[in-house]
């Protein structure tokens, strides 16, 4: 269990760490006081996943260049 | 007729031209005839001066023209010549009268076939893996969920589209296009600024970093896709700190920024694919994994809930795990007081024995013993052995000093005895003797005269008798003998002259 506050995490490493504790929990070798605590860890990583995953948002632009070549703005594309 | 000047024959009706006239004919003749040329030969020495023109030459096996190619055509021109590059050169030819030389003005330079572009690739490839863009290590992890992807390509055509969709699919994502050419004369250098250009946004600006970047193009010639071989894209690409994707061509096109990119995509869509993970897939597994954990914990509960009961089902009953030690104790106690009577019991027995033979009396007895033996040792122990001893040890000194006075006395006497009879014995040997007998002795001058001359010469002549001592002078008288001396042998007194003679004699008397 990292220490890292769960609402830091990168998607990434919630993953891989929702994955550990789920492992403990399904081993059952760990304190009964722990168990809990890995549970609740557990929810707060699969809320923060979960979160992530809801960020799904398709937003696509183009970048307008100048003369020289060197970005200028952002124009919005759509009907891709 | 002399051969030294020229002097035209009769009839000869050539003309004569001055240098600058045969100069200015041939370069007219020249560029008339090669104003527009393309040679195919391979490229020999190439010099780059500041001046931003190319010099070079072309070559084959047996014959060089030097050729030229001015600033602004060296800077449209796509390809960067190479000595040893087989290329084909389009442009006229131009003298240069000053120096009698001729030149190729080159306009256009392209590489001579697919042959001479795969050889000048595999040269490239060879520089840029010595340097090490090609290491393994440069190799960057590519982010797992990125949040904003920066697409390199052409915005019209069907790769951005297909990029979009199937990122659609799969993870809408945020997306910045950056537009540039996939083709031509502009295409390397377009795609080298905008992965630079990404590489350059800041994180959460305006224009935000992406934190990925997929440089894509569709499928097309060896030609089409020879931007994407150039060397300032590859080494844009390995500068990049932003993890890259290629997806250039289709699976079977490889070009050099494939190479040097963190990933290689075999196709856009594929790019698309490596990029995002399946949004729909994760959240399948998040709820798996939530109801896994749920199961977890409830099952722990169950299987301790469980335990618990089968433990306590074994646990016996307090009273039952109490009766035997508690019969014990019973016993114990009954038999403490017991105990402790036979226990002072027996030790006064053994106090009683070991009492009885302890009275007053038994010492006393045990003193007087040894008392007695004291006083017989002390009886032993009077000076009269000693007394005894010291009489005895007197009585031997004194009997010593007795034997010793009488060995002395004894002694004393035997010498004087022996001393008397030798004196009688001198007596008896002794002149004196002979006296008794009627001899005298005659002395002059107290010597012994024994010759008549000694006799006269002597002043006084002295006579021994037996009985005494006469001394007669020269006339012969007689003087009154001296006082006898109270010896026991008186001198003899000095005898008559004619007596004397006879002393020698004497020896023959006995």
């Amino acid at each position: 269990m990292s220490d890292t506050p769960v609402e830091e995490m990168s998607f990434e490493a919630a993953m891989r760490e929702l994955e550990q504790v789920v492992g403990q929990l399904e081993r059952g070798d760990v304190e009964l006081e722990k168990s809990i605590t890995l549970y609740e860890r557990g929810a707060a990583l699969k809320a923060r996943c979960e979160a992530k995953l809801k960020e799904a948002e398709e937003k696509v632009a183009a970048i307008t260049l100048d003369g020289n070549g060197t970005p200028a703005g952002l124009t919005p594309v759509e009907g891709m | 007729m002399s051969d030294l000047i020229d002097d035209p024959r009769e009839g000869e009706n050539a003309p004569e031209f001055s240098v600058t006239e045969l100069s200015g004919a041939i370069k007219r003749m020249i560029e008339g005839e090669f104003s527009h040329v393309r040679i195919k030969g391979e490229i020999g020495r190439v010099s780059f001066p500041r001046s931003g023109h190319i010099y070079l030459d072309l070559k084959d096996d047996r014959s060089v023209i030097a050729g030229v190619m001015w600033k602004g055509v060296a800077a449209r021109v796509s390809t960067r010549p190479e000595e040893g590059m087989e290329v084909v050169a389009t442009g006229r030819l131009t003298t240069f009268p000053g120096q009698s030389k001729y030149q190729l003005v080159i306009e256009d330079l392209k590489p001579a076939g697919v042959g001479a572009l795969m050889a000048m690739l595999e040269k490239r490839k060879a520089m840029l893996q010595a340097e090490g863009l090609f290491a393994q290590e440069l190799k960057k992890p590519l982010p797992y969920l990125p949040e904003i992807i920066g697409v390199v390509t052409s915005p019209s055509g069907a790769v951005i589209r297909d990029i979009l969709h199937r990122l659609r699919d799969r993870f809408p994502r945020k997306v910045l296009l950056w537009p540039v050419a996939v083709q031509g004369e502009q295409c390397a250098k377009q795609v080298a600024n905008a992965i630079d250009g990404f590489n350059q946004m800041t994180p959460g600006g305006s224009m935000p970093r992406p934190d990925l970047i997929i440089v894509a193009r569709g499928g097309g010639s060896i030609e089409d896709l020879w931007g994407f071989n150039e060397e300032v894209v590859a080494r844009a690409a390995a500068k990049s700190d932003i993890p890259l994707i290629s997806a250039v061509g289709h699976e079977t096109d490889t070009t050099l920024i494939d190479f040097v990119s963190d990933k290689r995509a075999p196709t856009p869509t594929a790019a698309a694919e490596i990029a995002v993970p399946v949004r729909l897939e994760l959240l399948a597994w998040i709820e798996e994994q939530g109801a896994r954990l749920t199961r977890g914990l409830e099952q722990g509960l169950r299987q301790r809930d469980q335990r618990l009961r089968d433990v306590a089902r074994a646990l016996p009953r307090a009273e039952n795990l109490l009766q035997t030690p508690r019969q014990r104790l019973d016993a114990a106690s009954d038999a403490l007081p017991r105990a402790l009577q036979a226990g002072v019991q027996t030790r006064r027995v053994v106090l009683f024995e070991k009492s009885g033979s302890l009275r007053a009396s038994s010492l006393t007895r045990l003193i007087e013993t040894r008392r007695q033996a004291l006083g017989r040792r002390s009886d032993r122990l009077t000076p009269v052995g000693l007394q005894r001893d010291i009489t005895r040890r007197r009585e031997k000194v004194a009997d010593l000093s007795r034997r010793l006075a009488d060995a002395g006395t004894r002694q004393v006497q035997t010498l004087k005895d022996r001393l008397t009879g030798l004196d009688r014995m001198r007596e008896t040997l002794s002149y004196t003797a002979t006296l008794d007998r009627g001899y005298a002795v005659v002395r002059g001058d107290g010597a012994v005269v024994k010759s008549t001359e000694a006799a006269r010469q002597a002043n006084a002549l002295e006579i021994q008798f037996a009985d005494g001592r006469l001394t007669v002078g020269q006339d012969g008288t007689p003087t009154p003998p001296p006082p006898v001396a109270p010896k026991s042998t008186p001198k003899p007194a000095a005898k008559p002259k004619p007596k004397k003679p006879a002393s020698p004699e004497q020896g023959s008397l006995f």
